[in-house]
């Protein structure tokens, strides 16, 4: 199941090329389905191809599937948690205050 | 003779390319990526609080960012989508033909990475000048008169609030495309050490960490492309 350490940042060729094949996809259908008017889900569907396409990037092409240090998990995870506070509470803030 | 150099005498067994401080190759690769890790934690937040910004303003001025980003060429912005993503590509067969050591292949994937984000700037440089000759660009000779709202033909666009659009994306396709400019820095310095023989299956961390901030400017594309491009296409 799990590979030697030192084959920690080695991927096949095949996984880089069908990585490569499923974000150009994406794009496609990113772009495709915005032609299609589905109300306020237009937003979530560009977003969840968004994330999908970058969660590929980042497992697959910047090797963190295989990252063996887990220090770097924390680092990645705590990026990601520090966003959502960014966001969430500006949003609490914006979205329950009454603008002009 | 300082201890350093004593350690470099007595280890004259292991890869030069190791320094004295680590005990071993993993660990020095794995200390070296996690400090870009950790930088781009730093961006990420900076990168953040833009997109905060556009978040904020596109649920208060939902129909004129739909109306200003209708404005833009998607086809061109899809077109560079699939450019950095070619990039990314070459830069993980980079880095794969330095860890198989395969130096012209290594070396030949560098420069096409290099071409590619030439590419991606030259298309931005289009945009930007359709931008300019359409006064689209925030400032005093900005226009935006008599541009209907999508889903509402009978309503016009705010030029007011459709400015902010256009800042935004000014601000932000701006600061993507100086990342682009810093990356191309980075990776003529790593061109010059590949060319030099300086990167062995044991030793090419500098391909790794470059490679992953060239993959992190990728993905801020990845969410500015849908988010500024494709608001409200359809017709």
């Amino acid at each position: 199941m799990t590979e030697p350490a030192s084959e920690h940042a080695r991927s096949p060729l095949t996984t880089y090329f069908t990585v490569w094949g499923a974000l150009l996809l994406g794009t496609f259908l990113t772009y495709e389905a915005a032609k299609i008017d589905l109300g306020p889900f237009n937003a979530a569907v560009a977003l969840t191809i968004a994330t999908t396409k970058a969660l590929l990037v980042a497992l697959f092409f910047m090797h963190l599937r295989h990252a063996s240090e887990k220090l770097l998990k924390v680092v990645v995870i705590c990026t990601l948690f520090f966003l959502m506070i960014l966001l969430a509470l500006s949003m609490a803030d914006y979205g329950t205050r009454v603008w002009s | 003779m300082p201890d350093s150099q004593a350690v470099a005498v007595n280890g004259a067994g292991h890869n030069p390319a190791l320094l004295h401080h680590f005990a071993t190759e993993e660990q020095q690769r794995d200390a070296s990526s996690l400090g870009m890790w950790i930088f781009l934690a730093t961006e990420v937040m900076f990168f953040g609080g833009l997109f905060c910004a556009y978040l904020i303003y596109r649920l208060k001025y939902f129909g004129d960012f739909g109306a200003a980003s209708k404005s833009i060429d998607a086809l061109l912005g899809g077109i560079n989508t699939a450019v950095l993503i070619c990039s990314s590509l070459t830069v993980v067969l980079a880095i794969w033909a330095a860890q198989t050591s395969r130096r012209a292949l290594m070396i030949g994937m560098l420069i096409l990475t290099m071409l590619f984000g030439l590419v991606f700037l030259g298309i931005k440089g289009i945009e930007y000048r359709d931008k300019f000759e359409e006064h689209h660009v925030p400032g005093a000779s900005f226009s935006f008169e008599h541009v209907p709202v999508p889903g509402h033909p009978d309503q016009y666009a705010n030029p007011r609030h459709a400015q902010i659009f256009f800042a935004l994306y000014f601000i932000m396709t701006g600061l993507h495309a100086l990342h682009m400019v810093v990356g191309l820095g980075i990776f003529t310095w790593l061109l010059w050490m590949a060319w030099k023989g300086r990167f062995t299956p044991e030793y090419y961390t500098p391909l790794e960490v470059g490679g992953l901030y060239w993959h992190f400017v990728d993905i801020i594309w990845i969410y500015l492309f849908p988010l500024l491009y494709l608001i409200d296409r359809h017709p």
